[in-house]
């Protein structure tokens, strides 16, 4: 069974982008813990030679034409969903 | 009471439909089915309807959607604070077509944030209550609109299946929940959770209802590339005798008894409608819960990275970086079992781990759709219980992950396949909770299923 620590939790955090509240931190470790001793049952299986099936439809390479097309929505209406705006930009903190 | 159905809509105006939806959905708040209502949009839709300016199959008949559809007239939130003031900027393509046909929205269902979940209890709005028996747990995610339809608000809801999230409320409701094969709805306008299995579908109270809500619903959309040609068209009849299979595995001691008698029960019926019914042997079955919670979490974990704070939903006000905006923002807009499943999903994602967990699991899903295939050859449909039991208790299975994905166990499967699947109404456990049988078919098979679900209906 993979065990897994704080500090584990807290790597993954960080490569999921959350910054985790302290209170948060065993709960999740014990979690996720808990997960990964039940989907390990498929070592069991052998899959030898097996060509994963990542997608069930068959469908490849779906293409459109290459033509420009006006988007159904205007760009004002976008630049509205951002919690912050300014001169028709997205505004941010500070990058560097 | 006589179920709603969408032919008893069809006698009043739009005007008056909507206003006895609204005025329902009123008389059950309690239930809390329902994030938001829509009525200023629904009236003016429904102006249009009665005028004669928008007209079609469905004309004004009321549905709601799962609050994770973009639509206009209310924020698309999801169930989460993430995107408690989201306003969608556009409607799904599936929304489109049920309003090009006179359909009238008129609310927004409550479902898990997100749709991770088995209950509805992980809505950032607090909990929806069963139909039936109030003191238990709706089922998710797609909880608010199984029961929305089951409480006679609306004719038929839409929500949204990628491991159950259709089939396993419309069991615990007793309604009828359909998911189709996976690409013959189009996902463009819906909250991502995991685009390999993420399927639209809908609830009704009769399959008769399902079948015209899909085929207005179905068809290739060029804003999602995963949708199949047009091919969905209801059948006038079932027909003849079918080869059924019913799945030994979901048949054995984890399955509560009462559930297992009303399945042997259907299938019983099937057998005196002339069908050959035997019982057949799917041995990844008990692998496919395992193989779900590797590969959706790993999509999840994908189609959730977009939540960043900055260009939508919700930022913190407590940043004092960039990275702090990204990681408070995600901290405070989601949900533990949305932090649960983001963790795992980067956990078989990180180097070193994805042959392991990730790659396996898609090897063992390819297994899993072979023998679903080989069963396909024999048989037309396969049977087991929607949900290994009946709704169960709040607070039940809150405390144990495990236990609550379990309620999943014989629907994941079917997801990770592609396959369609319908839950119908069969009977009742002595306490009188609804139990719901799983009719399956082979991929773009939807007609055949559905026709065999409606011969099937018993009518009262």
């Amino acid at each position: 069974m993979t065990n897994i620590s704080r500090d584990d939790v807290l790597k993954l955090a960080r490569l999921s982008s959350l910054e985790l509240a302290e209170d948060e931190i065993d709960g999740l470790r014990a979690d996720i813990e808990r997960i990964l001793a039940y989907v390990e049952q498929l070592d069991e299986l052998d899959t030898e030679g097996v060509e994963p099936a990542y997608q069930v439809t068959g469908l490849t390479n779906v293409m459109r034409d290459d033509k420009v097309e006006e988007s159904p929505v205007a760009r004002q209406t976008l630049l509205a969903l951002a919690p912050e705006q300014q001169d028709n930009h997205i505004k941010v903190k500070k990058v560097l | 009471m006589s179920k709603l159905t969408i032919a008893s809509c069809r006698a009043s105006t739009a005007r008056d439909n909507v206003e006895r939806a609204l005025a329902r959905a009123a008389e059950v708040e309690d239930y809390h089915a329902l994030i938001t209502l829509t009525p200023d949009r629904a009236r003016e839709r429904a102006a249009l309807v009665d005028s004669g300016e928008v007209g079609g199959r469905l004309a004004g008949v009321p549905f709601i959607v799962k609050d994770n559809y973009l639509a206009f007239g209310a924020p698309t939130t999801a169930a989460a604070t993430m995107l408690e003031n989201f306003d969608a900027p556009l409607q799904a393509t599936v929304v489109e077509r049920l309003e090009a046909e006179g359909a009238i929205c008129i609310g927004k269902a409550n479902l898990d944030a997100f749709a991770h979940g088995s209950s509805t209890e992980n809505s950032a709005y607090g909990p929806t209550k069963n139909a039936v028996d109030p003191t238990k747990v709706a089922g998710g995610s797609s909880g608010g609109s199984a029961v929305a339809v089951a409480l006679g608000i609306v004719p038929f809801a839409l929500g949204s299946d990628t491991g159950g999230s259709i089939r396993q409320p419309a069991s615990f409701n007793g309604v009828v929940g359909v998911k189709p094969t996976y690409g013959m709805t189009s996902r463009y306008g819906v909250v991502a959770m995991a685009s390999s299995t993420d399927v639209m579908g809908c609830f009704t109270n009769t399959v008769e209802d399902s079948e015209l809500v899909l085929q207005v619903m179905a068809g290739q959309d060029r804003r999602d590339m995963t949708t199949l040609p047009d091919y969905f068209v209801p059948a006038a009849s079932s027909e003849g005798a079918l080869r059924i299979g019913v799945i030994d595995d979901f048949m054995g001691e984890g399955t509560d008894e009462t559930v297992r008698r009303q399945v042997h029960n259907y299938a019983e019926r099937l057998a005196e409608a002339g069908h050959t019914v035997a019982g057949v042997s799917l041995p990844m079955a008990k692998y496919s819960l395992a193989m779900y919670y590797i590969i959706v979490p790993a999509e999840i974990t994908s189609n959730l990275a977009r939540y960043d704070g900055i260009r939508y939903g919700r930022r913190t006000a407590l940043a004092a970086s960039l990275t702090e905006v990204y990681g408070k923002s995600r901290d405070e807009g989601f949900m533990p079992e949305n932090k649960r499943r983001i963790m795992i999903g980067s956990y078989v994602l990180s180097s070193g781990y994805f042959d392991a967990y990730y790659q396996k699991a898609q090897k063992a899903r390819a297994l899993l759709m072979r023998e679903f295939d080989e069963l396909f050859e024999q048989y037309d449909v396969l049977v087991s219980p929607t949900v290994p039991t009946a709704a169960f208790g709040f607070g039940e299975n809150t405390a144990d992950p495990i236990k609550m994905y379990l309620s999943d166990a014989m629907t994941v499967g079917v997801s990770l396949a592609g396959l369609p699947a319908v839950s119908v109404p069969a009977g009742a456990t002595s306490d009188g909770l609804p139990v719901g049988v799983q009719l399956i078919a082979q991929r773009q098979d939807d007609a055949r299923l559905l026709a065999l679900a409606r011969s099937m209906e018993v009518t009262t």
